[in-house]
Protein backbone atom coordinates (compact mmCIF):
# COMPACT_ATOMS: atom_id res chain seq x y z
CA UNK A 1 0.00 0.00 0.00
CA UNK A 2 2.63 2.56 1.21
CA UNK A 3 4.81 1.83 -1.44
CA UNK A 4 3.19 2.46 -5.02
CA UNK A 5 4.85 4.22 -6.82
CA UNK A 6 2.69 7.23 -8.52
CA UNK A 7 2.85 6.76 -12.33
CA UNK A 8 0.17 9.82 -13.11
CA UNK A 9 -0.52 12.77 -11.27
CA UNK A 10 -1.91 16.34 -11.38
CA UNK A 11 -1.45 19.37 -9.07
CA UNK A 12 -4.08 22.07 -8.68
CA UNK A 13 -5.31 21.19 -12.08
CA UNK A 14 -8.14 23.74 -13.90
CA UNK A 15 -9.39 23.35 -16.93
CA UNK A 16 -11.96 25.48 -19.05
CA UNK A 17 -13.60 25.23 -22.27
CA UNK A 18 -14.53 29.42 -22.79
CA UNK A 19 -15.95 30.90 -19.75
CA UNK A 20 -17.01 27.66 -18.63
CA UNK A 21 -14.79 25.90 -15.79
CA UNK A 22 -14.87 21.82 -16.19
CA UNK A 23 -12.14 21.21 -13.93
CA UNK A 24 -11.83 22.65 -10.90
CA UNK A 25 -8.52 22.22 -9.06
CA UNK A 26 -7.84 18.63 -9.42
CA UNK A 27 -5.08 16.90 -7.42
CA UNK A 28 -5.36 13.40 -8.38
CA UNK A 29 -2.67 10.30 -8.28
CA UNK A 30 -2.56 7.27 -10.13
CA UNK A 31 -0.32 4.29 -8.82
CA UNK A 32 1.86 2.22 -11.25
CA UNK A 33 0.27 -1.21 -12.36
CA UNK A 34 -3.22 -0.44 -11.20
CA UNK A 35 -6.50 0.33 -12.42
CA UNK A 36 -8.20 3.28 -11.41
CA UNK A 37 -11.65 3.91 -12.20
CA UNK A 38 -13.59 7.60 -12.98
CA UNK A 39 -16.86 7.49 -12.53
CA UNK A 40 -19.19 10.42 -11.47
CA UNK A 41 -22.41 11.93 -13.16
CA UNK A 42 -22.56 12.63 -16.68
CA UNK A 43 -20.83 15.96 -17.33
CA UNK A 44 -18.76 15.77 -14.32
CA UNK A 45 -15.45 16.30 -16.21
CA UNK A 46 -14.47 13.02 -16.53
CA UNK A 47 -13.91 12.52 -20.31
CA UNK A 48 -12.15 16.21 -19.64
CA UNK A 49 -9.80 15.00 -17.25
CA UNK A 50 -8.79 11.62 -19.33
CA UNK A 51 -8.15 13.65 -22.04
CA UNK A 52 -5.74 16.26 -20.29
CA UNK A 53 -3.31 13.80 -19.87
CA UNK A 54 -2.68 12.92 -23.47
CA UNK A 55 -3.35 16.40 -24.30
CA UNK A 56 -6.00 16.33 -26.32
CA UNK A 57 -7.22 19.10 -25.66
CA UNK A 58 -4.23 21.13 -27.69
CA UNK A 59 -6.70 21.52 -30.47
CA UNK A 60 -9.49 23.02 -28.75
CA UNK A 61 -8.92 26.38 -29.76
CA UNK A 62 -11.26 27.77 -26.33
CA UNK A 63 -9.97 24.91 -23.93
CA UNK A 64 -7.55 26.81 -21.15
CA UNK A 65 -5.28 24.68 -18.97
CA UNK A 66 -3.91 25.51 -15.72
CA UNK A 67 -2.07 23.81 -12.92
CA UNK A 68 0.30 20.74 -13.76
CA UNK A 69 0.30 17.19 -15.10
CA UNK A 70 3.02 14.73 -14.18
CA UNK A 71 4.32 11.62 -16.17
CA UNK A 72 6.34 10.63 -13.33
CA UNK A 73 8.25 13.31 -13.09
CA UNK A 74 7.78 14.56 -16.24
CA UNK A 75 5.96 17.91 -17.04
CA UNK A 76 3.63 17.31 -19.79
CA UNK A 77 2.78 20.24 -20.72
CA UNK A 78 6.24 21.31 -21.01
CA UNK A 79 6.87 23.32 -23.33
CA UNK A 80 10.20 21.35 -24.87
CA UNK A 81 8.45 18.16 -24.83
CA UNK A 82 6.84 16.60 -27.90
CA UNK A 83 3.02 16.20 -27.95
CA UNK A 84 3.56 13.29 -30.30
CA UNK A 85 5.97 11.63 -27.49
CA UNK A 86 3.42 11.87 -24.81
CA UNK A 87 0.93 10.29 -26.81
CA UNK A 88 2.71 7.85 -27.37
CA UNK A 89 3.27 6.48 -23.55
CA UNK A 90 0.23 7.78 -23.08
CA UNK A 91 -1.97 6.00 -25.21
CA UNK A 92 -5.97 5.98 -25.00
CA UNK A 93 -9.05 4.11 -25.98
CA UNK A 94 -12.14 5.69 -26.98
CA UNK A 95 -15.69 5.28 -26.14
CA UNK A 96 -16.63 4.94 -29.58
CA UNK A 97 -14.55 2.38 -31.49
CA UNK A 98 -12.64 4.16 -33.86
CA UNK A 99 -10.92 1.60 -36.17
CA UNK A 100 -9.26 3.23 -38.99
CA UNK A 101 -11.15 2.24 -42.05
CA UNK A 102 -7.89 -0.11 -42.94
CA UNK A 103 -7.19 -3.52 -42.68
CA UNK A 104 -6.46 -5.20 -39.30
CA UNK A 105 -2.89 -5.49 -39.64
CA UNK A 106 -2.67 -1.78 -41.14
CA UNK A 107 -4.55 -0.70 -38.17
CA UNK A 108 -1.86 -1.83 -35.73
CA UNK A 109 0.51 -1.40 -38.22
CA UNK A 110 -0.08 2.56 -38.59
CA UNK A 111 1.14 3.67 -35.32
CA UNK A 112 4.07 1.04 -35.80
CA UNK A 113 4.95 3.00 -39.02
CA UNK A 114 4.53 6.80 -37.89
CA UNK A 115 6.60 6.03 -34.70
CA UNK A 116 9.56 4.75 -37.41
CA UNK A 117 9.34 1.02 -35.53
CA UNK A 118 11.31 -1.18 -38.07
CA UNK A 119 10.25 -2.48 -40.37
CA UNK A 120 11.25 -6.25 -39.63
CA UNK A 121 10.02 -5.41 -36.27
CA UNK A 122 6.37 -4.75 -36.68
CA UNK A 123 5.07 -8.52 -38.04
CA UNK A 124 5.41 -10.84 -34.85
CA UNK A 125 4.50 -6.65 -32.71
CA UNK A 126 0.84 -6.84 -34.69
CA UNK A 127 0.75 -10.71 -33.95
CA UNK A 128 1.59 -9.93 -30.52
CA UNK A 129 -0.57 -7.11 -29.67
CA UNK A 130 -3.89 -9.36 -30.75
CA UNK A 131 -2.66 -12.22 -28.74
CA UNK A 132 -2.30 -9.37 -25.87
CA UNK A 133 -5.53 -8.16 -26.83
CA UNK A 134 -7.44 -11.27 -26.62
CA UNK A 135 -8.21 -10.85 -30.81
CA UNK A 136 -5.61 -13.42 -32.18
CA UNK A 137 -7.65 -16.20 -32.63
CA UNK A 138 -10.83 -14.70 -34.18
CA UNK A 139 -8.53 -13.08 -36.62
CA UNK A 140 -5.38 -14.34 -37.12
CA UNK A 141 -6.73 -16.05 -40.40
CA UNK A 142 -8.11 -12.56 -42.43
CA UNK A 143 -5.43 -10.21 -41.14
CA UNK A 144 -6.21 -8.20 -44.46
CA UNK A 145 -10.43 -7.81 -43.85
CA UNK A 146 -11.34 -4.49 -43.17
CA UNK A 147 -10.84 -3.59 -39.66
CA UNK A 148 -14.88 -2.34 -40.11
CA UNK A 149 -16.41 -5.66 -41.13
CA UNK A 150 -15.34 -6.79 -37.06
CA UNK A 151 -17.91 -6.48 -34.52
CA UNK A 152 -18.10 -3.53 -32.14
CA UNK A 153 -16.56 -5.72 -29.39
CA UNK A 154 -13.61 -7.03 -31.72
CA UNK A 155 -13.11 -3.84 -33.41
CA UNK A 156 -12.74 -2.29 -29.34
CA UNK A 157 -10.52 -4.99 -28.91
CA UNK A 158 -8.51 -3.84 -32.00
CA UNK A 159 -8.20 -0.78 -30.90
CA UNK A 160 -6.94 -1.62 -27.31
CA UNK A 161 -4.43 -3.60 -29.50
CA UNK A 162 -3.34 -0.59 -31.33
CA UNK A 163 -2.59 1.20 -28.55
CA UNK A 164 -0.51 -2.04 -26.68
CA UNK A 165 1.38 -2.33 -29.97
CA UNK A 166 2.84 0.96 -28.65
CA UNK A 167 3.84 -0.90 -25.86
CA UNK A 168 2.63 2.48 -23.92
CA UNK A 169 3.16 3.77 -19.92
CA UNK A 170 -0.60 4.44 -19.60
CA UNK A 171 -3.60 3.62 -20.90
CA UNK A 172 -6.34 5.90 -20.82
CA UNK A 173 -9.87 4.56 -21.35
CA UNK A 174 -13.12 6.68 -21.72
CA UNK A 175 -16.06 4.05 -21.10
CA UNK A 176 -14.59 1.68 -23.65
CA UNK A 177 -17.66 -0.38 -23.28
CA UNK A 178 -20.65 1.47 -23.54
CA UNK A 179 -21.48 0.78 -27.69
CA UNK A 180 -21.07 -2.87 -26.30
CA UNK A 181 -22.98 -5.87 -25.40
CA UNK A 182 -22.56 -7.86 -21.79
CA UNK A 183 -20.49 -10.52 -23.42
CA UNK A 184 -18.20 -7.99 -25.55
CA UNK A 185 -18.28 -6.07 -22.19
CA UNK A 186 -17.08 -9.14 -20.03
CA UNK A 187 -13.71 -9.70 -22.73
CA UNK A 188 -12.53 -6.56 -22.46
CA UNK A 189 -12.63 -6.61 -18.58
CA UNK A 190 -10.97 -9.59 -18.96
CA UNK A 191 -8.61 -8.23 -20.81
CA UNK A 192 -8.21 -4.93 -18.83
CA UNK A 193 -6.96 -7.36 -15.75
CA UNK A 194 -4.69 -8.74 -18.02
CA UNK A 195 -3.30 -5.88 -19.34
CA UNK A 196 -2.40 -4.62 -15.83
CA UNK A 197 0.45 -6.53 -14.55
CA UNK A 198 2.47 -4.35 -17.65
CA UNK A 199 0.32 -1.13 -17.97
CA UNK A 200 -1.50 1.53 -15.54
CA UNK A 201 -4.97 2.09 -16.62
CA UNK A 202 -7.24 4.90 -15.88
CA UNK A 203 -10.97 3.88 -16.94
CA UNK A 204 -13.61 6.07 -17.20
CA UNK A 205 -17.02 4.11 -16.81
CA UNK A 206 -20.67 5.15 -15.70
CA UNK A 207 -21.33 1.46 -14.83
CA UNK A 208 -20.89 1.05 -11.05
CA UNK A 209 -20.40 -2.94 -11.00
CA UNK A 210 -17.52 -2.43 -13.94
CA UNK A 211 -15.79 -0.31 -11.33
CA UNK A 212 -15.92 -3.06 -9.09
CA UNK A 213 -14.99 -5.31 -10.96
CA UNK A 214 -11.99 -4.26 -12.38
CA UNK A 215 -10.70 -1.30 -10.53
CA UNK A 216 -8.31 -1.24 -7.90
CA UNK A 217 -8.65 2.49 -6.88
CA UNK A 218 -11.75 4.75 -7.72
CA UNK A 219 -12.17 8.15 -7.99
CA UNK A 220 -15.69 9.57 -7.56
CA UNK A 221 -16.37 13.07 -9.63
CA UNK A 222 -18.58 15.49 -9.43
CA UNK A 223 -19.37 18.52 -11.22
CA UNK A 224 -15.53 19.53 -11.89
CA UNK A 225 -14.94 18.53 -8.43
CA UNK A 226 -13.03 15.27 -7.03
CA UNK A 227 -15.53 14.45 -4.33
CA UNK A 228 -13.80 11.18 -2.98
CA UNK A 229 -11.25 8.61 -3.60
CA UNK A 230 -10.19 5.46 -2.35
CA UNK A 231 -9.47 1.94 -2.73
CA UNK A 232 -12.42 0.32 -4.78
CA UNK A 233 -13.66 -1.76 -2.07
CA UNK A 234 -13.53 0.85 0.65
CA UNK A 235 -15.30 3.36 -1.55
CA UNK A 236 -18.36 1.12 -2.61
CA UNK A 237 -18.75 -0.33 0.92
CA UNK A 238 -17.78 2.86 2.56
CA UNK A 239 -18.10 5.83 1.60
CA UNK A 240 -17.28 8.54 3.63
CA UNK A 241 -19.57 11.06 1.66
CA UNK A 242 -23.05 11.40 1.23
CA UNK A 243 -22.72 12.23 -2.38
CA UNK A 244 -20.95 9.30 -2.96
CA UNK A 245 -23.01 7.50 -0.76
CA UNK A 246 -25.85 8.68 -3.31
CA UNK A 247 -24.39 8.58 -6.27
CA UNK A 248 -23.17 4.84 -5.91
CA UNK A 249 -26.24 3.52 -4.56
CA UNK A 250 -28.31 5.11 -7.82
CA UNK A 251 -30.06 8.18 -6.64
CA UNK A 252 -29.19 9.75 -9.63
CA UNK A 253 -26.33 10.01 -12.44
CA UNK B 1 -60.42 22.20 -43.44
CA UNK B 2 -59.37 18.89 -45.37
CA UNK B 3 -58.81 15.35 -43.50
CA UNK B 4 -55.28 14.28 -42.53
CA UNK B 5 -55.73 11.55 -45.53
CA UNK B 6 -56.24 14.15 -48.05
CA UNK B 7 -53.63 16.66 -47.33
CA UNK B 8 -50.81 13.22 -47.24
CA UNK B 9 -52.56 12.53 -50.82
CA UNK B 10 -52.38 16.25 -51.61
CA UNK B 11 -48.44 16.72 -50.13
CA UNK B 12 -47.48 13.42 -52.45
CA UNK B 13 -49.09 13.97 -55.27
CA UNK B 14 -48.00 17.88 -55.52
CA UNK B 15 -44.11 16.43 -54.85
CA UNK B 16 -44.57 13.84 -58.15
CA UNK B 17 -46.49 16.42 -60.36
CA UNK B 18 -42.95 18.40 -59.76
CA UNK B 19 -40.28 15.77 -60.39
CA UNK B 20 -42.46 14.78 -62.86
CA UNK B 21 -42.31 17.89 -64.50
CA UNK B 22 -38.86 18.43 -64.46
CA UNK B 23 -38.15 14.90 -65.58
CA UNK B 24 -40.49 15.69 -68.79
CA UNK B 25 -38.63 18.68 -69.96
CA UNK B 26 -35.30 16.73 -69.60
CA UNK B 27 -36.78 13.76 -71.43
CA UNK B 28 -37.81 16.43 -74.49
CA UNK B 29 -34.48 18.16 -74.06
CA UNK B 30 -32.57 14.77 -74.17
CA UNK B 31 -34.54 13.34 -77.14
CA UNK B 32 -34.39 16.23 -79.33
CA UNK B 33 -31.17 16.48 -78.97
CA UNK B 34 -30.64 12.34 -79.64
CA UNK B 35 -33.04 12.51 -82.67
CA UNK B 36 -31.41 15.57 -84.12
CA UNK B 37 -27.40 14.90 -83.42
CA UNK B 38 -27.55 10.90 -84.02
CA UNK B 39 -27.57 11.08 -87.68
CA UNK B 40 -25.14 13.43 -87.89
CA UNK B 41 -22.63 11.04 -85.57
CA UNK B 42 -20.55 9.17 -87.43
CA UNK B 43 -16.73 8.35 -86.62
CA UNK B 44 -15.62 10.43 -89.40
CA UNK B 45 -17.19 13.25 -87.43
CA UNK B 46 -15.63 12.65 -84.26
CA UNK B 47 -11.96 12.07 -85.90
CA UNK B 48 -11.80 14.56 -88.34
CA UNK B 49 -11.81 18.69 -88.92
CA UNK B 50 -14.01 20.68 -90.12
CA UNK B 51 -13.72 21.32 -94.20
CA UNK B 52 -15.96 23.14 -96.33
CA UNK B 53 -16.60 26.40 -94.04
CA UNK B 54 -17.46 23.85 -91.16
CA UNK B 55 -20.43 22.69 -93.61
CA UNK B 56 -18.83 19.72 -93.31
CA UNK B 57 -16.42 17.30 -91.52
CA UNK B 58 -16.01 16.59 -87.90
CA UNK B 59 -15.40 18.18 -84.81
CA UNK B 60 -11.98 16.63 -83.76
CA UNK B 61 -10.21 19.99 -83.35
CA UNK B 62 -12.77 20.73 -80.44
CA UNK B 63 -12.81 17.66 -78.76
CA UNK B 64 -9.35 17.90 -78.18
CA UNK B 65 -9.37 21.73 -77.48
CA UNK B 66 -11.98 20.98 -75.17
CA UNK B 67 -10.09 17.80 -73.28
CA UNK B 68 -6.10 19.69 -73.24
CA UNK B 69 -8.03 22.83 -71.52
CA UNK B 70 -9.60 20.46 -68.84
CA UNK B 71 -6.67 18.65 -68.34
CA UNK B 72 -5.00 22.13 -67.65
CA UNK B 73 -7.88 23.53 -65.47
CA UNK B 74 -7.21 20.11 -63.61
CA UNK B 75 -3.80 20.17 -63.25
CA UNK B 76 -4.28 23.71 -61.36
CA UNK B 77 -7.55 23.77 -60.28
CA UNK B 78 -7.07 20.86 -58.08
CA UNK B 79 -3.96 20.88 -55.98
CA UNK B 80 -4.47 24.59 -55.11
CA UNK B 81 -8.30 24.23 -54.62
CA UNK B 82 -7.85 21.20 -51.89
CA UNK B 83 -5.06 21.84 -50.23
CA UNK B 84 -6.71 25.71 -49.82
CA UNK B 85 -9.70 23.37 -48.18
CA UNK B 86 -7.51 21.25 -46.22
CA UNK B 87 -5.81 24.23 -44.79
CA UNK B 88 -9.35 25.84 -44.31
CA UNK B 89 -10.86 23.00 -42.66
CA UNK B 90 -7.65 21.65 -40.53
CA UNK B 91 -5.30 24.43 -39.44
CA UNK B 92 -7.26 27.59 -39.77
CA UNK B 93 -8.37 29.18 -36.53
CA UNK B 94 -12.26 29.70 -36.28
CA UNK B 95 -11.98 33.12 -36.47
CA UNK B 96 -14.03 35.95 -37.90
CA UNK B 97 -11.28 36.26 -40.46
CA UNK B 98 -11.31 32.51 -41.80
CA UNK B 99 -15.10 33.19 -42.06
CA UNK B 100 -14.87 36.21 -44.40
CA UNK B 101 -12.83 34.24 -46.33
CA UNK B 102 -14.75 31.38 -46.56
CA UNK B 103 -17.52 33.44 -47.34
CA UNK B 104 -15.77 34.91 -49.75
CA UNK B 105 -15.13 32.13 -51.53
CA UNK B 106 -18.63 30.53 -51.46
CA UNK B 107 -19.93 33.83 -53.33
CA UNK B 108 -16.82 33.50 -55.99
CA UNK B 109 -18.91 30.58 -57.12
CA UNK B 110 -21.76 33.08 -57.66
CA UNK B 111 -19.98 35.07 -59.72
CA UNK B 112 -21.08 35.28 -63.89
CA UNK B 113 -18.49 33.04 -65.47
CA UNK B 114 -18.32 35.99 -67.99
CA UNK B 115 -16.68 37.71 -65.51
CA UNK B 116 -13.93 34.66 -65.02
CA UNK B 117 -13.56 35.24 -68.76
CA UNK B 118 -12.59 38.88 -68.18
CA UNK B 119 -10.48 38.47 -65.28
CA UNK B 120 -8.87 35.50 -67.37
CA UNK B 121 -8.37 38.25 -70.40
CA UNK B 122 -6.71 40.66 -67.80
CA UNK B 123 -4.86 38.70 -65.83
CA UNK B 124 -3.45 35.22 -68.27
CA UNK B 125 -3.59 37.14 -72.05
CA UNK B 126 -2.76 40.33 -71.18
CA UNK B 127 -0.84 40.97 -67.83
CA UNK B 128 1.50 37.16 -67.88
CA UNK B 129 1.45 38.28 -71.84
CA UNK B 130 0.39 34.25 -72.34
CA UNK B 131 -1.59 35.31 -75.71
CA UNK B 132 -4.90 33.85 -76.50
CA UNK B 133 -3.85 30.40 -75.78
CA UNK B 134 -4.86 26.67 -74.35
CA UNK B 135 -3.07 27.42 -71.71
CA UNK B 136 -5.08 31.09 -70.70
CA UNK B 137 -8.29 29.25 -71.27
CA UNK B 138 -7.30 26.49 -69.03
CA UNK B 139 -6.12 28.57 -66.62
CA UNK B 140 -9.62 30.64 -66.66
CA UNK B 141 -11.14 27.95 -66.35
CA UNK B 142 -9.53 26.46 -63.17
CA UNK B 143 -10.10 30.32 -61.48
CA UNK B 144 -13.58 29.05 -62.06
CA UNK B 145 -13.52 25.62 -60.37
CA UNK B 146 -11.17 26.97 -57.45
CA UNK B 147 -14.03 28.17 -55.42
CA UNK B 148 -16.42 24.59 -56.58
CA UNK B 149 -13.36 22.83 -55.50
CA UNK B 150 -12.68 24.22 -52.25
CA UNK B 151 -16.05 24.21 -50.82
CA UNK B 152 -16.75 20.60 -52.54
CA UNK B 153 -13.67 19.45 -50.57
CA UNK B 154 -13.97 21.36 -47.02
CA UNK B 155 -17.36 19.19 -47.23
CA UNK B 156 -16.04 15.95 -47.75
CA UNK B 157 -13.40 16.70 -44.90
CA UNK B 158 -15.89 18.10 -42.35
CA UNK B 159 -18.24 14.51 -43.07
CA UNK B 160 -14.94 12.78 -41.73
CA UNK B 161 -15.58 12.07 -37.73
CA UNK B 162 -13.64 13.62 -35.13
CA UNK B 163 -13.15 10.43 -33.75
CA UNK B 164 -10.67 9.38 -37.23
CA UNK B 165 -8.66 11.70 -36.30
CA UNK B 166 -8.41 11.46 -32.45
CA UNK B 167 -7.65 8.03 -33.53
CA UNK B 168 -4.41 8.84 -35.19
CA UNK B 169 -3.80 11.35 -32.65
CA UNK B 170 -3.90 9.32 -29.87
CA UNK B 171 -1.36 6.95 -31.40
CA UNK B 172 1.35 9.85 -31.72
CA UNK B 173 0.41 11.06 -35.26
CA UNK B 174 1.40 14.36 -35.81
CA UNK B 175 -2.02 16.65 -37.50
CA UNK B 176 -0.13 16.90 -40.33
CA UNK B 177 0.22 12.87 -40.56
CA UNK B 178 -3.37 11.83 -39.76
CA UNK B 179 -4.43 14.22 -42.43
CA UNK B 180 -2.14 12.86 -45.01
CA UNK B 181 -2.84 9.23 -43.52
CA UNK B 182 -6.14 9.00 -41.94
CA UNK B 183 -8.37 12.35 -43.10
CA UNK B 184 -7.49 12.20 -46.73
CA UNK B 185 -8.03 8.45 -47.36
CA UNK B 186 -11.72 9.47 -45.67
CA UNK B 187 -12.71 12.08 -47.50
CA UNK B 188 -10.74 11.18 -51.12
CA UNK B 189 -14.63 9.47 -52.25
CA UNK B 190 -16.32 13.21 -51.61
CA UNK B 191 -13.24 15.11 -52.97
CA UNK B 192 -12.84 12.98 -56.38
CA UNK B 193 -16.60 13.31 -56.86
CA UNK B 194 -16.20 16.96 -56.65
CA UNK B 195 -13.43 17.33 -58.55
CA UNK B 196 -14.99 15.69 -61.44
CA UNK B 197 -18.17 17.56 -60.96
CA UNK B 198 -17.04 21.02 -61.15
CA UNK B 199 -14.55 19.91 -64.21
CA UNK B 200 -17.64 18.48 -65.78
CA UNK B 201 -19.66 21.59 -65.42
CA UNK B 202 -15.72 23.30 -66.55
CA UNK B 203 -15.60 21.70 -69.88
CA UNK B 204 -19.28 22.91 -70.84
CA UNK B 205 -18.02 26.52 -70.55
CA UNK B 206 -17.93 28.87 -72.82
CA UNK B 207 -17.84 32.33 -71.35
CA UNK B 208 -14.26 32.28 -69.84
CA UNK B 209 -13.00 30.50 -72.57
CA UNK B 210 -14.37 33.12 -75.36
CA UNK B 211 -11.91 35.82 -74.59
CA UNK B 212 -9.22 33.59 -73.49
CA UNK B 213 -8.07 31.46 -76.59
CA UNK B 214 -11.28 29.85 -78.20
CA UNK B 215 -11.12 30.19 -81.80
CA UNK B 216 -13.80 29.32 -84.21
CA UNK B 217 -11.61 27.88 -86.53
CA UNK B 218 -8.32 26.49 -86.49
CA UNK B 219 -6.83 23.78 -88.78
CA UNK B 220 -4.92 20.62 -87.39
CA UNK B 221 -5.00 19.81 -83.77
CA UNK B 222 -1.62 20.62 -82.81
CA UNK B 223 -2.50 20.14 -78.94
CA UNK B 224 0.19 23.07 -78.36
CA UNK B 225 -0.81 24.58 -75.33
CA UNK B 226 0.13 28.15 -76.60
CA UNK B 227 -1.93 28.75 -79.31
CA UNK B 228 -5.68 29.07 -79.70
CA UNK B 229 -7.86 26.04 -79.99
CA UNK B 230 -11.33 25.17 -80.74
CA UNK B 231 -13.70 23.94 -77.81
CA UNK B 232 -17.08 22.09 -78.17
CA UNK B 233 -19.45 24.69 -76.18
CA UNK B 234 -17.73 27.67 -78.25
CA UNK B 235 -18.16 25.68 -81.43
CA UNK B 236 -21.40 25.10 -80.53
CA UNK B 237 -22.82 28.51 -80.20
CA UNK B 238 -20.82 29.31 -83.19
CA UNK B 239 -22.36 26.89 -84.87
CA UNK B 240 -26.06 27.54 -83.55
CA UNK B 241 -25.98 31.63 -83.69
CA UNK B 242 -22.87 32.69 -85.73
CA UNK B 243 -22.56 30.84 -89.02
CA UNK B 244 -23.14 32.23 -92.23
CA UNK B 245 -25.73 28.99 -93.18
CA UNK B 246 -27.11 28.75 -90.18
CA UNK B 247 -29.89 25.78 -91.61
CA UNK B 248 -27.29 23.70 -93.26
CA UNK B 249 -24.82 23.52 -90.15
CA UNK B 250 -27.53 23.14 -87.78
CA UNK B 251 -27.71 19.21 -87.90
CA UNK B 252 -23.89 19.89 -87.10
CA UNK B 253 -24.45 21.53 -83.96
CA UNK B 254 -27.05 19.03 -82.54
CA UNK B 255 -24.08 16.53 -83.05
CA UNK B 256 -21.72 19.11 -81.53
CA UNK B 257 -24.10 19.36 -78.22
CA UNK B 258 -24.65 15.33 -78.47
CA UNK B 259 -20.71 14.71 -78.42
CA UNK B 260 -20.43 17.69 -75.63
CA UNK B 261 -23.35 15.73 -73.57
CA UNK B 262 -21.23 12.63 -74.02
CA UNK B 263 -17.84 14.11 -72.59
CA UNK B 264 -19.86 15.26 -69.60
CA UNK B 265 -21.96 12.25 -69.26
CA UNK B 266 -18.40 9.92 -69.04
CA UNK B 267 -16.98 12.63 -66.60
CA UNK B 268 -20.01 12.14 -64.37
CA UNK B 269 -19.99 8.10 -64.70
CA UNK B 270 -16.60 8.38 -63.89
CA UNK B 271 -17.50 10.06 -60.36
CA UNK B 272 -20.58 7.62 -60.18
CA UNK B 273 -17.67 4.72 -60.08
CA UNK B 274 -15.63 6.02 -57.57
CA UNK B 275 -18.43 6.20 -55.01
CA UNK B 276 -19.43 2.75 -55.98
CA UNK B 277 -16.23 1.15 -55.88
CA UNK B 278 -15.60 3.16 -52.18
CA UNK B 279 -18.90 2.10 -51.16
CA UNK B 280 -17.72 -1.92 -52.01
CA UNK B 281 -14.39 -1.28 -50.41
CA UNK B 282 -15.87 -0.59 -46.73
N1 LIG C 1 -14.98 20.71 -26.52
C1 LIG C 1 -15.81 21.20 -25.56
N2 LIG C 1 -16.22 22.49 -25.63
C2 LIG C 1 -17.03 23.00 -24.69
N3 LIG C 1 -17.51 22.32 -23.65
C3 LIG C 1 -17.16 21.03 -23.52
C4 LIG C 1 -16.29 20.40 -24.47
N4 LIG C 1 -16.11 19.11 -24.10
C5 LIG C 1 -16.83 18.95 -22.97
N5 LIG C 1 -17.46 20.09 -22.60
C6 LIG C 1 -18.28 20.29 -21.41
O1 LIG C 1 -17.51 19.97 -20.28
C7 LIG C 1 -18.27 19.29 -19.32
C8 LIG C 1 -17.60 17.98 -18.97
O2 LIG C 1 -17.69 17.12 -20.08
P1 LIG C 1 -17.09 15.65 -20.06
O3 LIG C 1 -15.72 15.69 -19.53
O4 LIG C 1 -17.28 15.10 -21.41
O5 LIG C 1 -18.05 14.92 -19.03
P2 LIG C 1 -18.17 13.37 -18.69
O6 LIG C 1 -17.17 12.63 -19.51
O7 LIG C 1 -17.93 13.29 -17.24
O8 LIG C 1 -19.56 12.99 -19.03
C9 LIG C 1 -19.65 19.12 -19.90
O9 LIG C 1 -20.48 20.11 -19.35
C10 LIG C 1 -19.45 19.34 -21.36
O10 LIG C 1 -20.59 19.92 -21.93
MG1 LIG D 1 -17.43 11.26 -21.10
Amino acid sequence: MTEEKIKLSTQNLNLWFGNKHVLKNINAAFAENKVTALIGPSGCGKSTLLRSFNRMHDLTPDARIEGKLFLESLDLYDKNISVTQVRKRIGMVFQKANPFPKSIYDNINYGLKINDIPQGDRKGIVENALKESYLWEEVKDELNKPATRLSGGQQQRLCIARTVALRPEIILMDEPCSALDPISTLKIEDLIHSLKDKYTIVIVTHNMQQAQRVSDKTIFMYLGDIIEEADTAELFNNPQKELTQNYISGHFG
Amino acid sequence: MISKKTGAFLGWFVLLLCTGTVCFFLGIILADLITKGWPALSWEFISSGPTEGMTTGGILPAIVGTVLTTVITAIFAVPFGVCCAIYLNEYAKDTSFSRLIRASIRNLSGVPSIIYGLFGLALFVQGLSLGTSVLSAGLTLGLLSLPYIITTTEEALRRVPASMREAALGLGATQFESIRDVVLPAALPGILTGVVLTLSRAAGETAPILFTGAAFYITGTSGALNQEFMALPYHLYMLSTQHQAIEQVRPLAYATALVLLIVIVLLNLTAFYIRYKHRNND
